[in-house]
């Protein structure tokens, strides 16, 4: 692979739903099972469409473009206000007994 | 690649699982339900000073065991005179990876190169995927990681989110689900093409890798304090933690020291659930794993598993998702170490637990994880409001998972609810005489009830009350 190539994320459908497992609550089996991927885009595609990559490992698969070069989108979300107090909390409950923080 | 049907592929279960171990399992069998678990564990050849040298060269062990000064006089300002341990907290966060699954996965990797397998596959959500992708890196193993990950709405767990992140920056290629126990069959088809080694939670060298945390904490809390543990407390899900950490303390001479499952209570969250998936702040080290692993060890996917709790554990503890985000936040703010949820799980329960203690016992947590985007307080609770949990200061005790988050307001709200050992054992022995089709006590044979009462960690007397108790 050289540096023109597209780092991408596929969605592959693995079990529709009525190819699952029977152990599911009611629920889950509604839904199909679906895997996503990365690798790198073979060929030139949309969003959306079904394409070929090659992953990290070397496999071949297909399945639906669903991102080129998708972020990492995990963050640590917003200051909590439940929790801002609690260490001035703590803090002031071991001063009031006389227990200096050293 | 080709998608072979479910029922296919399960029919293949044992074969794709003899080769991807190089186990013989039926050769541990010994009768219709006895097996030879001291022999399985011999499996990992290795002492556990062979084992530490192993991890050594894997960047994992020895991590930094600390005293908790501040959670300690916080805990004897809200005991009874004379009472409140000092709390220990074992920094795994420091391993490789930044969790104690480097100990299980550094001897995985290596027995896997040893065994001329060309790469690993770990079937997991949780640290131990990153684990098993940074070990692989240095035993110059591929490496395949498949997670449950996200719902039907396309919604990502925030904190398995992260730890794929993760996996990919270690260079493994990771399968990311949708909600439901197929991950098995990914992994078995995975297994299949690949020809990669089963990278279990739950053989024996996964679990003898644990041994030395047990085994580090005990040499050094006699050697510096001039006696074990009164307690040593065990994130609980899958059941290695805790075997492991228990038969590393005997190891080192701490056959009294408490050994104490936590979990997080999720009651009433269904874990196969499309819905329930993203509607809890915690991803594992919760009862929806360790209740089920405790009475069904085997129900995993090797034919005998290595971990095996009831066999350790003297107490089993649970703690609310508010009460483990307090005590998170008291760790930062009163000991200055910004900590994940695992670790932070016992030490919500070391806080109750420590008042049970006279000051001058010791009592050690025995893991921190690494903390990070997604797998943090604000990121969690931001998530949980955002599927519509309520979150609020309060009575920890009237949360409802699913539903609730309630952050006690001040630290004598820390509780922990005891489960009934004895009813978890004898769900146990239900399981177990129920599969062998064993009616009544009469019916075993005297190696079946030494067996059972080591399984349940009972004296041969005290066997009958419990197996006539669970086949009523």
């Amino acid at each position: 692979m050289d540096q023109n190539d597209k780092w991408v994320e596929i969605e592959i459908m693995v079990l529709p739903c009525e190819s699952r497992t029977a152990k599911l609550p009611l629920d889950t089996s509604q839904v199909d099972l679906i895997a996503r991927i990365k690798g790198f885009l073979l060929g030139e595609a949309n969003v959306g469409d079904l394409v070929k990559i090659k992953t990290i490992s070397g496999r071949e698969l297909e399945g639906k473009l669903l991102a080129i070069n998708p972020a990492y989108k995990a963050t640590f979300g917003s200051p909590v206000p439940e929790l801002i107090m609690i260490g001035r909390e703590l803090r002031e409950f071991l001063e009031d007994a006389g227990d200096k923080q050293p | 690649m080709n998608w072979p049907s479910f029922t296919e592929v399960m029919s293949r279960r044992d074969e794709v699982m003899r080769r991807a171990l190089d186990i013989n399992y039926p050769d541990l069998e010994l009768g219709r339900i006895v097996f030879d678990y001291e022999k399985l564990m011999s499996i990992c050849k290795y002492d556990i000073h062979e084992i530490m040298e192993i991890q050594r060269s894997f960047k994992v062990s020895n991590t930094p065991l600390y005293e908790l000064p501040n959670l300690t006089r916080l805990v004897r300002r809200i005991s009874e005179p004379g009472k409140g341990a000092r709390i220990f907290i074992k920094d795994e966060a420091c391993n490789a990876s930044g969790s104690f699954k480097d100990r299980r996965a550094s001897v995985t990797a290596h027995e896997a190169k040893k065994r001329g397998y060309k790469g690993m596959v770990a079937m997991t959500s949780g640290n131990y995927g990153a684990a098993v992708a940074a070990q692989a890196r240095m035993a110059g193993l591929g490496c395949i990681v498949v997670q449950e990950v996200f719902d039907s709405m396309g919604i990502g767990q925030p904190e398995i989110l992260e730890k794929g992140r993760k996996c990919e920056a270690y260079g493994a290629e990771v399968w990311q689900l949708s909600v439901g126990p197929e991950l098995f069959y990914v992994s078995l088809v995975l297994l299949e093409e690949s020809r990669y080694f089963n990278a279990s939670l739950y053989t024996p060298f996964s679990v003898s890798g644990i041994e030395t945390l047990g085994f580090e904490i005990g040499e050094e809390v006699i050697k510096k304090y001039g006696k074990p543990p009164a307690a040593v407390l065990v994130t609980h899900a899958g059941g290695g933690n805790i075997t492991g950490t228990a038969r590393g303390l005997i190891k080192a001479g701490c056959s009294e020291t408490q050994i104490i499952g936590v979990s997080v209570d999720l009651s009433g969250l269904h874990m196969a659930s499309d819905h329930d998936f993203n509607r809890k702040s915690f991803t594992t080290g919760h009862t929806g794993f360790s209740v089920p692993f405790t009475v069904n060890p085997d129900r995993v996917d090797v034919s005998r598993n290595a971990a095996r709790p009831l066999r350790y554990m003297d107490r089993f503890v649970s703690v609310t998702q508010g009460e483990v985000f307090y005590v998170t936040e008291a760790l930062v703010q009163l000991e200055g170490l910004e900590r994940g949820p695992a670790g932070n799980t016992s030490l919500a329960a070391a806080v109750a637990i420590a008042k049970e203690y006279p000051e001058d016992a010791i009592i050690v947590v025995q893991e921190t994880e690494y903390t990070g985007a997604g797998k943090h307080p604000t990121a969690q609770l931001t998530f949980a409001k955002q599927m519509g949990i309520e979150v609020s200061r309060g009575n920890p005790l009237e949360s409802i998972p699913g539903k609730s988050i309630i952050i006690p307001q001040h630290p004598s709200q820390i509780g922990i609810k005891d489960l009934e050992m004895k009813s978890l054992k004898m769900r146990y022995l239900n399981t177990v005489l129920g599969n062998a089709g064993i009616k009544s006590y009469d019916e075993l044979k005297v190696d079946e009830e030494v067996y059972l009462a080591n399984e349940v960690r009972v004296n041969p007397g005290g066997l009958p009350e419990l197996v006539k108790g669970s086949l009523n």
